[in-house]
């Protein structure tokens, strides 16, 4: 009897990106199970947000290979954007439009069923603000809604960068279920809080200036090394 | 064709919660019209002088809609979030595309009785038909080019600077064949009963090789 090995969700083999002269990532290699969880670390600008915005087919990387779901971007990007749900540092929701318009936009877009809407209004606990714009709505909600609107279409690849930015604890618990490990996502996470992302990961990457300084399992990762990246 | 219906339908309850675009373009037309009245020095005028005051001023008032067509996208994340769905990035063309061709019509609903009644010699009514068929064929050419270069100007610090530069010189064929065509609908003195064959014509195969050559690069505009 043979066994197949389950190819991995995410496989990143000499990843390099630039911007002009600016080196943003450089020899990127990692390679991510599905179901786990990838906490990308390193101080501002060190490309941790690139990464994920190439990992959401947003950017073109422009050296290495990126492979998500055995489809390599951004060649196949078309039939992986279903299986990613990115939630970043822009909460991609209409101002003027009111939450639970930009989510049936969302919905349609994606093809989802309006009672999906109304489900990850209500996991959010945002269906009584629901009918306002969202310019009238305060930082943790709008997050919250950006919340909603990344597990909308039930993606199995989370693209979370700062997830849990502008929420407070009980809305950080709250969006748990939706997109921390109970979600049963595949997960890649950046955090400002390094020792909160370490303890949610399967695998962390390092990054300093664009090059990985560190990949491997989070207890290998001691503070010793956390104080040196983060110095 | 599904996508680009979600894509309008969220831009105009967009401009209708917000009114960004159209009062905007209207008003520019009518502050237009009366800067000419006094410029010309003239009650009245018709003909081809006629046509080219009308066709520029709609031309300069798209100029503002065109500028504004993808700011929502940029600004609040528009692209990415139609980048990360899995559609055709064409839907998002043909939606804007329309979303001005809409704009356009809304503000020569206003502007061109306004055009008739403070600036035109000759009475509106008999070019009407005639008139309404060069600016729907107008329209199409200023959707279609108005389009492309704000999804070009958008990516741009300076797109209010870019939009105009990059689309005037590409609107002038359609300016020219448009005042021709207008032209002797609106003479004084026998105008024409239908606008020239030929100008509509040379407007339709404009429209038709901007619609095509939008087509062919307006993925690659949506890209890093």
């Amino acid at each position: 009897m043979s066994v197949v090995a389950e190819p991995p969700a995410i496989e990143l083999r000499g990843l390099a990106r630039y911007f002009g002269e600016r080196t943003a990532l450089r020899d990127v290699s990692v390679s991510l199970p599905a179901g786990a969880t990838l906490a990308v670390l390193g101080r501002n600008g060190a490309g941790k947000s690139t990464l994920l915005r190439i990992l959401a087919s947003l950017l073109r990387p422009h050296a290495g290979d990126v492979v998500v779901f055995g489809e390599p971007l951004p060649r196949r990007a078309f039939a992986v954007r279903a299986k990613l749900g990115l939630l970043g540092h822009e909460p991609l929701l209409y101002r003027e439009l009111t939450g639970r318009e930009n989510l049936q936009y969302h919905a349609q877009l994606h093809r989802i069923d309006a009672d999906r809407v109304e489900e990850v209004l209500r996991a959010v606990q945002m269906e009584r603000r629901a009918a306002d714009p969202v310019r009238l709505l305060s930082r943790g909600m709008v997050q919250r809604l950006a919340v909603a609107r990344a597990v909308l279409h039930r993606p199995a690849l989370l693209l979370l960068d700062e997830p849990r930015a502008n929420l407070d604890p009980a809305a950080s618990q709250l969006v748990e279920p939706l997109i921390g490990r109970q979600s049963g996502c595949t997960r890649v996470l950046t955090s400002h809080d390094p020792k909160a992302a370490l303890a949610e990961a399967d695998l962390v990457l390092a990054l300093k200036d664009g090059r990985p300084a560190f990949v491997g399992e989070p207890a290998q990762f001691s503070d010793a090394r956390l104080q040196e990246l983060y110095a | 064709m599904r996508t680009a219906l979600v894509v309008l339908r969220k831009d105009l309850r967009l401009e209708l919660r917000t009114w960004e675009t159209l009062p905007a373009m209207v008003l520019f037309a009518l502050v237009t019209f009366v800067i000419f009245h006094f410029g010309l020095n003239q009650n009245s005028i018709d003909g081809q002088l006629a046509a080219g005051v009308l066709t520029v001023t709609l031309l300069f008032a798209a100029m503002l809609g065109i500028n504004r067509l993808f700011v929502a996208e940029r600004e609040q994340g528009g692209f990415d979030a139609f980048l990360l769905a899995p559609v055709d990035r064409s839907a998002m063309l043909l939606a804007k595309a329309t979303a001005m061709f809409l704009f356009l019509a809304g503000l020569e609903v206003i502007a061109v009785p306004a055009f008739g009644l403070f600036l035109l010699g000759p009475s509106l009514g008999p070019p009407l038909p005639g008139l309404i068929l060069v600016l729907v064929l107008a329209n199409l050419g200023l959707s279609v080019i108005g389009t492309l270069v704000s999804a070009i100007a958008v990516h741009t610090r300076a797109r209010d600077l870019i939009g105009p530069m990059l689309g005037l010189p590409l609107l002038i064929p359609a300016l020219i064949a448009t005042a021709r065509a207008a032209g002797p609908l609106l003479a004084a003195a026998h105008p024409a009963a239908a606008p020239p064959g030929r100008w509509l014509a040379i407007l339709a195969l404009y429209d038709l090789v901007f619609a095509l050559l939008a087509y062919a690069v307006f993925d690659f505009l949506l890209e890093d």
